[in-house]
């Protein structure tokens, strides 16, 4: 038998799904079996950080690294496997643009610590012990990850080959990452250029199906998704669900629009794209209705109307915070008068 | 309301009068600029902390332009356009009015005081709208100081 590549698999601050979704892709798995062996993955066996650490520079193929930078350890193996692998590759939104964990950019560490440690109604701390990244025990000395203010992208910490959006990334997604790297490896083929998004360049509503209002677009009130039962030819915009598919970048298959539910964000932005929010932001204003009357209508009336969409921060940056023009919330050092 | 109000939050004399705040305004081509314009050459005084940038319309200044803006540490950004019902390109103002809106509420969540973005409605004929309005965005950036970017983390 000849020689295996090694490929490994890492979560940061993910939920798993990412490891899962690997596993997800059918017949295919044996491809990747008969092509590679792994050499880490601690979500399905056992594997030491020292074993990876003793291995030569380079010597592992392709690293699949998923969910965000959160903390030290997220880092350490993440700089680790960066060193160790020829391809690192940010898979699943979390390692490309934070991802829903990324939403913590709203609070910091502190708040994180109050909210977990102290201020749960099943927690019972009244000392509010928090981890320490050290501590000295009579049996020895231990250390913990520090956990950071910020939550941080993959391509934050190290450099990054390839990307692959998505909550988790889709099984064509992945089933095209293997087959580069299968061509790759079995017949010299060149690898896609660096920094390639392994999705679509096109927006999602390129590849939806549903049938859209092509002029005179308007949306008379926005409505939450359980708020309305959704038509499910038309779209969804159009009937007043906020769908965040006019933004973000298509390769998805229009997954959730099919299963009747707006987009939210999951695969990031278009390459044109800085800002995911800012850009479904001016889309979304941009579609909602304007009528001859506007002229005559308040400021205090545009706000109101604006104010139907609940908490914009949430909606538009579902999965791309710390990757946003600003990544996380600040605080105004003092406050206007009146 | 005077440019030198007293300081309010935590900052030394010193700081508070060196603060020299950096405002972005976004002049559509139309109205706006040249209402910029007609206060310059009536020499109009005005603080010297703004930098004009000229769009075609107000509704050109992408969400994303104010962001960018923001992350780039500009304490105070100021879009102008043309008067309701005055739009060059009849409809880019309301659009503009509604991004602007829903922007100051996005911002308001990210922690900034929505205070730092300001739409005025300037018309070519405005040269003193325009001062007006400068000296008293100055002010209220001047208030509030400088932006947070940068200081928490």
């Amino acid at each position: 038998m000849a020689d295996k590549i090694k490929i490994a698999q890492y979560w940061g601050a993910g939920c798993g799904g990412c490891d899962v979704a690997l596993l997800d892709i059918d017949a295919k798995i044996l491809d990747v079996h008969a092509l590679a062996e792994v050499v880490f993955w601690p979500i399905g066996f056992d594997g030491k950080l020292a074993d990876i650490e003793a291995m030569p520079d380079k010597s592992i193929t392709v690293s699949f690294y998923n969910g965000a930078i959160r903390n030290s350890e997220n880092e350490h193996v993440a700089k680790m496997l960066r060193e160790k692998s020829v391809v690192m590759i940010a898979f699943g939104s979390c390692a490309c643009f934070g991802g829903t964990p990324g939403l913590a950019n709203v609070t910091n560490k502190e708040e994180v610590f109050q909210t977990v440690y102290k201020d749960t109604a099943s927690t019972d701390n009244p000392d509010f012990i928090t981890p320490q990244t050290h501590l000295k025990v009579p049996e020895g000395e231990v250390d913990l990850p520090e956990f950071y203010d910020s939550v941080k992208t993959l391509d934050e910490v190290v450099d990054v080959d390839y990307f692959m959006p998505g909550c988790p990334p889709t099984v064509n997604l992945i089933a095209l990452a293997v087959d580069a790297v299968a061509k790759h490896v079995t017949e010299g083929a060149d690898l896609p250029p660096k920094g390639t998004v392994i999705a679509s360049d096109k927006t999602l509503c390129d590849e939806c199906d549903r049938e859209r209002v092509e002029t005179g677009r308007r949306i008379e009130k926005i409505y939450q998704s359980y708020e309305i039962k959704a038509d499910p030819k038309k779209c969804l915009l159009d009937q007043g669900i906020i769908c965040i598919g006019p933004a973000t970048r298509a390769g998805c298959g229009s997954m959730c629009p099919k299963a009747n539910m707006p987009c939210r964000g999951c695969m990031g932005p278009t390459k044109a794209v800085m800002d995911h929010g800012g850009s479904m932001l001016s889309a979304l204003s941009s579609l909602l209705n304007i009528t001859d009357s506007e002229s005559k209508l308040s400021e205090e009336q545009i706000i109101e109307l604006m104010m139907q969409v609940k908490d914009p921060l949430g909606t538009f940056y579902a999965f791309t915070l710390p990757k946003s023009l600003l990544r996380r919330t600040v605080t105004e050092k003092r406050k206007r008068k009146g | 309301m005077s440019s030198t109000a007293p300081n309010a939050g935590g900052q030394t004399k010193a700081e508070e009068e060196d603060f020299e705040p950096k405002i972005i305004v976004f002049c559509c081509n139309w109205c706006s600029y040249a209402g910029a314009d007609l206060a310059g050459v009536s020499r109009l005084q005005m603080p010297p902390y703004f930098r004009v940038i000229r769009v075609m319309c107000s509704a050109r200044v992408d969400p994303e332009f104010v962001l960018r803006a923001f992350q780039k540490g500009a304490d105070g950004v100021l879009v102008a356009g043309c008067h309701p019902a005055d739009c060059h390109y009849i409809g880019g103002n309301y659009r503009t009015r509604r991004r602007i809106a829903l922007l100051r509420i996005l911002l308001q969540q990210f922690g900034f005081d929505p205070g730092r973005l300001k739409l005025a409605w300037i018309s070519a004929g405005e040269g003193e709208k325009f001062q007006k309005t400068i000296i008293e965005f100055t002010d209220v950036v001047n208030e509030l100081g400088p932006s947070p970017i940068g200081s928490s983390d």
